[in-house]
């Protein structure tokens, strides 16, 4: 690809590019995301672009001016469960887990007669949808972060330009001073997507007050490490550049000319979509030396974590870095003062970047004018659990749990009845049926104990056991729990003691007011974010559903029968033949019986390890509700 | 003793990384990248050569939990135990994993060490839950039959 050194070169790129798409008679776009990529859709890119090869009546190289079919691997469409995903274009055909057997007639009928396959349709409730703004889970979202995602190819450069990439860039860096560019995003009124929530103007206004420092940095957290959100992952894989760019915006306002970005280790596929965007860039000389023949340098870095979950708290992420033990320290002073290498430093989640060229290109104004009045613009949730579509959303901010779980998400799976939704990870909380149709944002969300976090949403049904999962939570940060401040390293610690012998059936009387003692001396001692909101899942647990907790200290019942220890084995004398296969299966010899007459369980030694029921030929063991 | 091409190895990476201490971490994880483990004697090597006190280069190493000081077999499954996977019921496909191959939570490695069996947060692939990721590759939507086919898939191309 030839070098874009001046902002004429940029315009006139983006123009080839429209043009040449603009001649493409068919467009295949297949979802390689890591949820597509998991259930195969490279397989149906590779034998796609060997049919349509195959085909002379078509042509798929790339040559210039000659009317071809285009396939690309785009990033997540978004609908995770029913991938792999391939849309065709122009028709705007969205076909379903699509499997080798199926690409052929695709090719046959869609792409060479524009004739769609209703079969690989989305279907619900006996209709059909042939077309993505059909369905409510795509119609009822607002796709600003995620607009590119699914859309472009993620590994081609010359897309992104042609639809508009870099423009946002291009403008600040002629037309806006780096206090215009810092001012719009203030007036934006753009919050960190990280969690915390904090305004981003006023971030790097801060950065950019040091005007004496020497090297300024900006770095990235795509650390996301909330298990059951991929949001971060989902725009570094289907919209690198973007992200890239939002970071580069950042440099030219603060006046620095050093990008980091740190990504978790479990993304390969992000640190490899990445790497090969900013050699792309490197390249093409859009980072590096006076890009586009202004005055303005970049340089871009990659880190990669190492499976540290409080490296997503600023000052640990930017030691990490460093190359020391990622363990966050006493602040201030702040990351925007003293952050990577002790130097002023913007840190920004990968969502919060990826607003930023949007705003320079069309305006705080508009901006505003989406999401609510303290919590402007979009979020991007991953929605998973016991729901029937999974996937990545964004909506405005101010939408309701409500119509995120009911509209868009088709509501809960198998029809079964809502009970909560976590949300904000092991930092968040839970919302109940009573906070379905409170707007959620920000502010909104902190007044229900919770957080948005990241944006996890993992919704449970009623066969969840609510102590069972803030006993899930509390072990993962207390894993986590790096160690260095006492109220998180022995807090935890002792919480988590106290939920595991709740779930065994070995609570005490007082245990509730105990979790609830340490949990308010933790959120209040802790060192960081990740110690201060760690007590968050069992405070919400027990104020929604304190019952649950009681009956698992008091009666020994786990109502969802998910706590192994409290459930109690049966058999039926009626389905029961005297087999004895049981009796031999049974590793504490608690079944006892005669032959060719029903058996008998006695719980008083039985360990509650399920071999009976697993191995019984006649359904006759169950546990008792 | 390991044998000359390793520090040979470590040499080349150490070389793209600078004699720096912030390049410690990505030099360790090159070097695990290569050999599946991270062998103590190289990681002294590192770091005499870029610097870094050798108490330092090891209590960082055992700070992260991607470092392993012990060898990993040639397949390392990763079962997600997520949110999202945990109540979808990841614990039977980890269970089943672990009765298969002889393994325990305090057991990782098979004595012929084909298979690491590891459990890790979210791999990021929550919509098709539970899953679990041998190398690289993500499988999606496991249980605990399907965990073990794949076990015997792998043992096939062993063989």
């Amino acid at each position: 690809m030839m070098t874009i050194e001046t902002k004429e070169i940029l315009s006139q790129v983006c123009q080839q590019e429209q043009e040449e798409r603009a001649k493409e008679k068919c467009r295949i776009l297949v979802c390689a995301g890591t949820g597509c990529v998991a259930t195969g859709s490279l397989k149906i890119y590779d034998e796609l672009k060997k049919l349509c090869e195959d085909d002379p009546d078509v042509s798929v190289e790339l040559q210039e001016h000659v009317e071809h079919v285009g396939i690309v691997k785009s990033g997540c469409q978004g609908f995770c469960e029913l991938g792999p995903l391939v849309r065709i274009e122009p028709y705007s055909y969205q076909y379903i887990k699509v499997q080798l057997e199926d690409c052929k007639e695709i090719v046959d009928r869609t792409v060479k007669e524009g004739e769609p396959v209703e079969r690989l349709f989305y279907e619900k409730n006996n209709r059909s949808y042939a077309h993505p703004k059909d369905i409510t889970y795509f119609a009822k979202q607002t796709r600003i972060v995620l607009e590119n995602c699914g859309n472009i190819d993620a590994e081609s450069l010359k897309e992104y330009i042609s639809v508009g990439g870099f423009q946002a860039l291009s403008k600040a860096l002629f037309e806006l001073t780096p206090d215009q560019v810092v001012d719009e995003v203030d007036k934006s009124g753009l919050r960190g997507r990280g969690g915390g929530g904090f305004p981003t103007g006023r971030k790097w206004k801060q950065v950019a007050a040091h005007k004496d420092a020497d090297v300024k940095y900006i770095v990235c957290n795509g650390d996301e490490g909330d298990p059951g959100a991929f949001m971060d992952g989902s725009v570094m894989e289907g919209d690198p550049y973007k992200l890239i760019e939002g970071m580069m915006l950042a440099g030219y306002a603060v006046g620095s000319t050093e990008g980091y970005i740190y990504v978790r280790a479990e993304y390969p596929m992000s640190v490899a979509r990445l790497k090969l965007a900013i050699s792309q860039l490197e390249e093409t000389k859009l980072l590096g030396e006076n890009i586009l023949g202004s005055d303005f340098s970049f340089h871009m870095h990659i880190n990669r974590g190492a499976g540290a979950f409080v490296c997503g708290e600023g000052s640990a992420l930017t030691a990490s870095i460093e190359g020391h033990r990622g363990m966050p320290r006493v602040k201030p002073p702040r990351t925007v003062d003293k952050g990577l290498w002790e130097k002023p430093t913007v840190l920004n989640n990968v969502e919060t970047y990826a607003n930023v060229p949007g705003i320079i290109m069309k305006g705080a104004d508009w901006f505003r004018t989406i999401g609510t009045e303290k919590s402007t613009g979009t979020k991007t949730f991953s929605l998973t659990g016991a729901i029937e579509n999974t996937g990545l959303i964004e909506v405005p901010m101010g939408t309701t749990l409500r119509e995120i779980i009911y509209d868009i998400g088709g509501g809960l799976k198998g029809n079964a009845e809502f009970k909560a939704v976590q949300i904000g990870g092991p930092s968040g909380g839970c919302l109940t049926e009573a906070q379905l149709d409170e707007p959620l944002d920000f502010d909104s969300v902190k007044k229900f104990g919770a957080i948005i976090g990241s944006g996890g949403l993992v919704v449970m049904d009623q066969s969840t056991c609510m102590v069972e999962v803030a006993r899930f939570f509390m072990s993962f940060t207390q894993r986590e729990s790096c160690g260095k401040c006492v109220p998180c390293r022995e807090g935890t610690k002792r919480m988590l003691e106290i939920l595991e012998r709740i779930v065994n059936g070995e609570g005490r009387e007082g245990d509730i007011e105990l979790l609830q003692e340490l949990a308010d001396m933790i959120c209040n001692t802790a060192l960081c974010g990740l110690g201060k909101s760690a007590p968050l899942p069992v405070l919400s647990t027990i104020k929604a559903f304190r019952e649950e907790y009681e009956e698992h200290i008091r009666d020994r019942k786990c109502r969802t029968h998910t706590c192994q220890a409290l459930r109690e084995f049966k058999i039926n004398p009626e389905f029961c033949i005297g087999c004895g296969k049981c009796a031999k299966n049974c590793p504490v010899g608690a079944i006892t019986g005669v032959r060719k007459q029903a058996y008998h369980i006695n719980n008083e030694l039985c360990i509650k390890c399920g071999a009976c029921k697993d191995n019984c030929s006649f359904d006759a063991i169950y546990v008792e509700v | 003793m390991l044998d000359q091409s390793y520090y040979d190895k470590v040499d080349e990476i150490i070389e793209q990384y600078g004699r720096k201490e912030s390049s410690l971490i990505p030099i360790m994880q090159d070097i695990q990248g290569e050999y599946r483990y991270l062998p103590g004697e190289l990681l002294q090597y590192v770091a005499k050569g870029i610097g870094v006190r050798e108490a330092k280069a090891f209590s960082v190493a055992t700070f992260y939990e991607n470092f392993s000081f012990e060898p990993k077999g040639r397949y390392v499954i990763k079962v997600c135990d997520g949110t999202a996977c945990h109540v979808r019921k990841s614990t039977p496909v980890l269970e089943a994993l672990y009765k298969e191959l002889g393994l325990s939570k305090k057991k990782h490695t098979t004595e012929d060490m084909m298979f690491t069996v590891e459990t890790v947060s979210c791999l990021g692939a929550c919509g098709l839950a539970p899953t679990m990721m041998v190398n690289d590759e993500v499988h999606p939507a496991m249980t605990p039959e399907k965990a073990i086919a794949v076990i015997k898939e792998l043992r096939g191309e062993i063989l």
